[in-house]
């Protein structure tokens, strides 16, 4: 329960100075060049989502993860193979760690006949459970007992496995949050929840959801480990889930995260945010997880410029092709409408 | 062959299906030791351990959620609602996890809620509902609500065994008031089919739980009278055995359906429209459903005797019909 107590709410300009050296790590090299290739993959694909939006070609709304895409990697990267998640709408970051190809998600935004879920439902809700996958429900909280199952599942079963998953401050609210978390602490399974406090639920502000300041000391109330992180650093995420997913494997039970953050967009495409107040788009921009992260590579000499020129350079090529791909898909039969309710 | 009643038929086929295949586990509130409410679950604590039986918190939602987490890393739950009208606590999980998994991305999620339903005990509000019209809307979910104890074995069985979400709708009259033989061999039953349970030429009557009983014996009273009452005991109501269903009517062309639950948006209706959409040149008079009123469950003795359907409404009802 190391940092519970801290004062660290999420909308305080003058934590920005205080929050840009990142956490200690010891990761080498090649891997946090990796994790800013996830990173930015997320962002670039978000940002071709966004185009293919504006040219009328996704058909349904559009969620974006910006500002807290190292939320979503960080966390996602301190998983193993066998390990099983339940990412929500704003992880596509975590999703990419896991192997979902780019192509994937524009063809579910596009509703394509070659998505995962041959156009049967969009955006991030599909899953996979090769890769670890558990595809979500738009109803927040449902995903906690469903993953506190997957993870009695995987104690049962002897698997060695975690499985993690998300919710939002908005979230939080729900019965699912209460019931999922506690049935997890009593059952004691291998489950790590991260709760991305990014200050807005749609239009609702943290302090309409809740009384209190900061999400994990909810924590308390299950008996289980509650950690804070800067959700903006991917290393401190990294590092507190993998703790949090080390414990959790060796038998001892729950953690509940915080990861504070701040979404840079509205709730979906369509929401231009006015009642965000300015001011917090501009600290927040200051504290973009993504050049927080280059300026960390470049500053300990971990990158030169060049470096991380060229793995932009290298996933703008691949989008290209992803998003040829995802265009060429043809729209599913509509006889498909019928099909697959029931396995035989 | 032993004796069992219905309680102890769905304990067995329980026991069995635990006993043959180790991917069987089972949640549930005080199904452990104390070994549930109806001490359906006496004795499997002790033989199957707490691994496999597993005791929860007052949790409804949590419990079923973690079921379809475990179905879909591909154990078998079956969850237990200590009264089935604590269901609609976990609605969500159940219409908008379980059911739809398969149709959105493919993945099914074998699992079975099970638990008493139904009145005639007193209960009141909460302690004798019969949720199966919440339910039969949503794609994906099968459910079943056997009337004999051959039934629940059987059906108890094909819905562990089936590999999709299914609603087990035990009817809590019937738990010691029914005692039957069990058939030999594994005695499955087909989920999805009906059964006649009384060839008759007269009248059907479709129905399915406690109430095929008022049917049967109504059907014994009219006898008397030259009435020959048909009764169909449909057991799978979602998916409805619409070919039996039809084919009942087409023999008798008179039709109640009798059921438990309050009438309106009732399983009942759906069985008439059925009916009326594809048999209505073979009737010779309108689709009766003789079900509940439109109240909740009322406690008192008398009041729960004037809200349920019972063998002398229904005889009534036959006669009106037979002279339509």
């Amino acid at each position: 329960m190391a940092r519970i107590g801290k004062n660290w709410g999420p909308l305080h300009p003058q934590e920005a100075e205080k929050t840009e050296s990142l956490a200690k790590s010891d990761l080498p090299r090649e891997r946090q060049l990796e994790l800013y290739h996830f990173l930015k993959l997320t962002r670039m694909v978000e940002d071709r989502l966004g185009n293919l939006y504006r040219q009328g070609k996704v058909v349904g709304g559009l969620y974006s993860s910006r500002g807290q895409e190292a939320t979503s990697v960080g966390s996602a990267y301190a998983l193993e193979p066998q390990d099983m998640m339940g990412p929500l709408i704003r992880n596509l970051g975590s999703m990419l760690v896991r192997g979902v190809q780019p192509r994937e998600v524009m063809m579910q935004y596009m509703a394509k006949s070659d998505s995962p879920t041959g156009g049967k439902d969009g955006n991030t809700h599909f899953g996979d459970l090769k890769r670890g996958l558990v595809a979500p429900i738009s109803m927040l909280g449902a995903v906690i007992p469903v993953m506190a199952g997957v993870a009695l599942a995987g104690k049962m079963m002897g698997k060695n496995l975690v499985a993690l998953t998300y919710i939002g401050d908005g979230g939080t609210s729900t019965g699912d949050f209460h019931e999922g978390l506690n049935l997890a602490s009593v059952l004691e399974v291998p489950f790590v929840l991260i709760a991305e406090h990014n200050g807005w639920a749609y239009s609702t502000p943290t302090s309409r959801q809740m009384r209190i300041k900061n999400i994990a000391t909810r924590a308390a109330a299950y008996g289980i480990p509650g950690e804070m992180v800067d959700g903006n650093d991917v290393l401190a995420v990294y590092e507190a889930t993998k703790r949090a997913v080390e414990r959790a494997r060796a038998g001892g039970g729950p953690t509940l995260i915080e990861a504070k953050t701040f979404r840079m967009k509205g709730h979906a495409e369509h929401d231009d945010a006015g009642y965000v107040p300015k001011e917090h788009f501009d600290e927040w921009r200051l504290k973009d997880p993504i050049e927080r992260f280059e300026r960390h590579l470049l500053g300990n000499g971990l990158a030169g410029e060049n470096d991380l020129k060229a793995i932009t350079a290298k996933i703008d090529a691949q989008l290209n092709e992803e998003v040829d791909f995802a265009l060429a898909s043809p729209m599913p039969p509509p006889e498909r409408a019928f099909e697959g309710v029931y396995e035989p | 062959m032993s004796t069992v009643t219905y309680l102890e038929a769905i304990r067995q086929a329980l026991w069995e299906e635990m006993e043959q295949d180790e991917r069987v586990f089972m949640l549930g509130q005080d199904i452990g030791t104390y070994g549930g409410a109806f001490r359906l679950t006496a004795g499997f604590l002790d033989r199957f351990g707490p691994q496999r039986i597993i005791d929860t918190p007052i949790s409804e939602s949590a419990m079923v959620g973690c079921a379809v987490g475990a179905a879909m890393m591909g154990l078998l739950p079956v969850v237990e609602m200590q009264f089935i009208d604590f269901i609609s606590c976990a609605f969500n999980q159940i219409i908008n996890f379980a059911a739809p998994s398969r149709y959105r991305w493919g993945q099914k999620v074998p699992l079975v809620i099970r638990g008493p339903a139904g009145g005639n005990v007193h209960g009141s509000a909460y302690h004798s509902q019969n949720p199966e019209s919440y339910f039969q809307h949503t794609p994906g979910l099968k459910i079943l609500a056997p009337g004999t104890a051959v039934d629940a074995y059987g059906l108890m069985k094909a819905a562990i065994r089936d590999q999709n979400p299914v609603l087990f709708f035990e009817h809590k009259y019937l738990y010691r008031r029914l005692k039957e033989e069990l058939p030999e061999g594994d005695g499955l039953v087909e989920i999805g089919k009906a059964r006649v349970v009384r060839e008759g030429r007269d009248l059907s009557v479709i129905t399915y739980g406690a109430m095929l009983h008022v049917a049967l014996e109504a059907a014994g009273r009219l006898e008397a009278d030259g009435i020959n009452l048909e009764v169909l005991d449909l057991r799978t109501i979602k998916p409805l055995d619409q070919e039996a269903i039809l084919a009942t009517v087409k023999k008798t062309s008179r039709v109640i359906v009798l059921t438990e639950e309050q009438i309106t948006g009732s399983v009942a209706g759906e069985v008439a429209a059925r009916i009326s959409q594809h048999a209505f040149e073979w009737l010779d008079g309108p689709v009766h459903r003789l079900c509940c009123p439109d109240t909740p469950v009322p406690y008192s003795p008398t009041l729960e005797e004037a809200y349920l359907p019972n063998v002398d409404k229904l005889v009534a009802k036959v006669r009106e019909l037979a002279s339509y």
